[in-house]
């Protein structure tokens, strides 16, 4: 059973087709990159198997649950996590309040009005963790306002991470980084354990041929290649949807 | 001393100089606007969960301030005793928050904002139209204050008593909440509701949870309205009245926890004591406004912090030493 399916996915937006007729099967601890030039309809993708936006035809599956009609939120608790092209964080929180933020989502715990969640140990013990994993614990109490970029991304993945998720969805986690915070976010990824199954967007095709084991081209909304990476790097498709676009 | 230190001394001196106001005011008259201020601040707490910390701008509030003191007045009216009523209050006013809340958070921003003034003044007309159950115009009068445990609280110093353990109680559990998962998640929905979805929130159900918790607490302050005054008619339910408890919020400070206490303090003073010394009194406040969004856009609680943190630093600044064999 593949962790992430994705059959026939379908996506229009009045008269213009973002998605069209999309299959994805990303197999359990693979890391597949998504390439495609801008408009290709890979953050479309993303929002689809997301729950963000609803398709207009096909199927979504995720660790062999029909997942196409669940909202987004209930995705999350069957193991589905993603990060943005633009940094979504809470800006007036300190980073252990993002990343406790993220780990109470799928804990009970987020219902309760009386606890004071920073004396939450479960939790704060469990958010130092996940900022130690990405190196950033030495500024656990510093607001996400008074951050660079490079660790703003770097929290993102925390947060991801901190969830625990059987499916990792990327979304340019390098856009907008300098040279040496594109270094310490690469060796971030490649050092993702292998039980999560990781789908990533990325426009650096350095640092992502490393990453990546299987590539999916998409052009106009629609997979043109799918194989592994040299297949795909190879290939004269990439060529001229590159050169074209 | 650490800045927590700070912040809980000035609490606990804050809450000991209401407990100690009636002992050096002494005129009932202004043991009297102190209550008024607590019951409108409570009202402007129960706002300010929903404006300040969920996001959302209500202008139909006052329906919910005022639905508990008629529920109150009419039980009363139908014979009921007092603790059967203020059940009753307590019920309807959850209810009602309940059903308001489904119906207004169908939409946010300027939506929600569109339809809590609709349901408002639905509210508002049938306060003022259903004659045969809300008395109409008249209002509903109650023939006394109730006693609660036994305790006479017709005096207005007994009363001020009252309104102020109920304000504490109030302050102390919107404080808890900011603190709380729920407080985090409910702020959250504020500023990333995207996010949050994508991190398993049910961000509808949170706003919901915070908007009948708004009610309830704006409902409260309704019961304390209608046994301070004994009555209670349309006039509460209006636009103006929802209007001057948002103002309320907006002036003090939204999203503070002592912000909705100042706004009420301005408003409520302004509307009972300067109007005695100023004819033109509603100009003043609305100059006070004025001023308030020019000098100190966020409020008058986190304005006047900022302004204070900015003299500090620029005292700290001055008592640096020049180097020596520099210019001063």
């Amino acid at each position: 059973m593949n962790p992430l399916r994705v059959k026939g996915l379908c996506k229009s937006f009045g008269g213009l087709r973002v998605t069209r007729d999309v299959d994805l099967d990303v197999a359990a601890g693979e890391r597949r990159l998504i390439i495609g030039p801008n408009g290709a309809g890979k953050t479309t993708l993303f929002n689809l198997i997301a729950g963000e936006i609803k398709p207009d035809a096909g199927e979504i599956s995720l660790m062999g649950r029909d997942i196409t009609r669940s909202p987004g939120r209930a995705r999350a608790h069957m193991g589905l996590a993603r990060t943005y092209q633009i940094i979504t964080l809470f800006p007036q929180d300190t980073l252990i309040r993002n990343v406790s933020i993220a780990l109470m989502g799928l804990m009970p715990l987020r219902w309760n009005p009386f606890a004071n969640l920073s004396q939450c140990r479960d939790v704060s013990d469990a958010a130092h963790e996940a900022l130690e994993r990405v190196g950033l614990v030495h500024l656990a109490d510093r607001k996400i306002s008074e951050t660079s970029y490079g660790e703003c991304r770097r929290v993102e993945i925390a947060m991801a991470l901190a969830q625990q998720p059987s499916v990792l969805l990327l979304d340019e986690p390098l856009a907008g980084l300098s040279v040496d915070e594109r270094r310490g976010v690469q060796d971030l990824l490649l050092s993702i354990p292998r039980d999560v199954t990781t789908v990533m967007i990325e426009h650096d095709m350095d640092v992502a041929l490393r990453f990546a084991e299987r590539i999916t081209l998409m052009h106009f909304g629609a997979v043109v290649l799918d194989g592994t990476r040299d297949e795909v790097v190879n290939a004269p498709q990439t060529r001229e949807v590159y050169l074209a676009g | 001393m650490t800045a927590g230190y700070s912040r809980i001394l000035a609490v606990f001196a804050f809450i000991a100089i209401l407990v100690t106001l009636p002992l050096w005011i002494r005129d009932t008259f202004y043991v009297n606007i102190a209550s008024q201020i607590l019951i409108w601040s409570i009202a402007a707490m129960g706002l300010n969960l929903l404006v300040g910390y969920a996001g959302l701008v209500s202008l139909g509030h006052a329906s919910l301030f005022a639905i508990g003191g008629y529920a109150v007045g009419i039980a009363i009216t139908s014979g009921f005793d007092q603790l059967t009523a203020f059940v009753i209050g307590l019920a309807i006013i959850l209810l009602i928050s309940a059903i308001f809340g489904a119906l207004a958070l169908r939409s946010t921003g300027i939506g929600f904002l569109m339809i809590t003034l609709a349901i408002g003044q639905i509210l508002w007309g049938v306060a003022y139209r259903w004659v045969s159950l809300t008395n109409g115009d008249n209002g509903i009068s109650i023939p006394a204050r109730p006693q609660p445990f036994g305790l006479d609280i017709e005096g207005p110093t007994p009363f001020y008593y009252l309104a102020l353990a109920v304000f504490i109680l109030a302050l102390a559990f919107t404080s808890r909440l900011v603190l709380s998962p729920l407080g985090a998640a409910i702020r959250g929905t504020r500023d990333e509701p995207r996010r949050m979805t994508a991190l398993g929130y049910n961000v509808w159900l949170t706003r919901y949870i915070a908007f009948v918790m708004s009610g309830f607490l704006s409902g409260i302050a309704g019961l304390l309205f209608l046994y301070y005054n004994g009555f209670v008619s349309p006039q509460v339910l209006t636009v103006q009245s929802s209007s001057e408890i948002l103002l309320m919020v907006l002036s003090g400070g939204s999203a503070t926890i002592f912000g909705p206490f100042v706004g009420a303090l301005v408003i409520v003073f302004m509307k009972n004591v300067a109007s005695s010394f100023v004819e033109r009194w509603s100009l003043v406040l609305g100059l006070i406004f004025v001023l308030i969004i020019i000098f100190i856009p966020e409020g008058i609680v986190p304005g006047l912090a900022r302004l204070k943190t900015g003299f500090g630093g620029a005292r700290r600044i001055r008592a640096v030493p020049a180097p020596s064999g520099e210019a001063s």
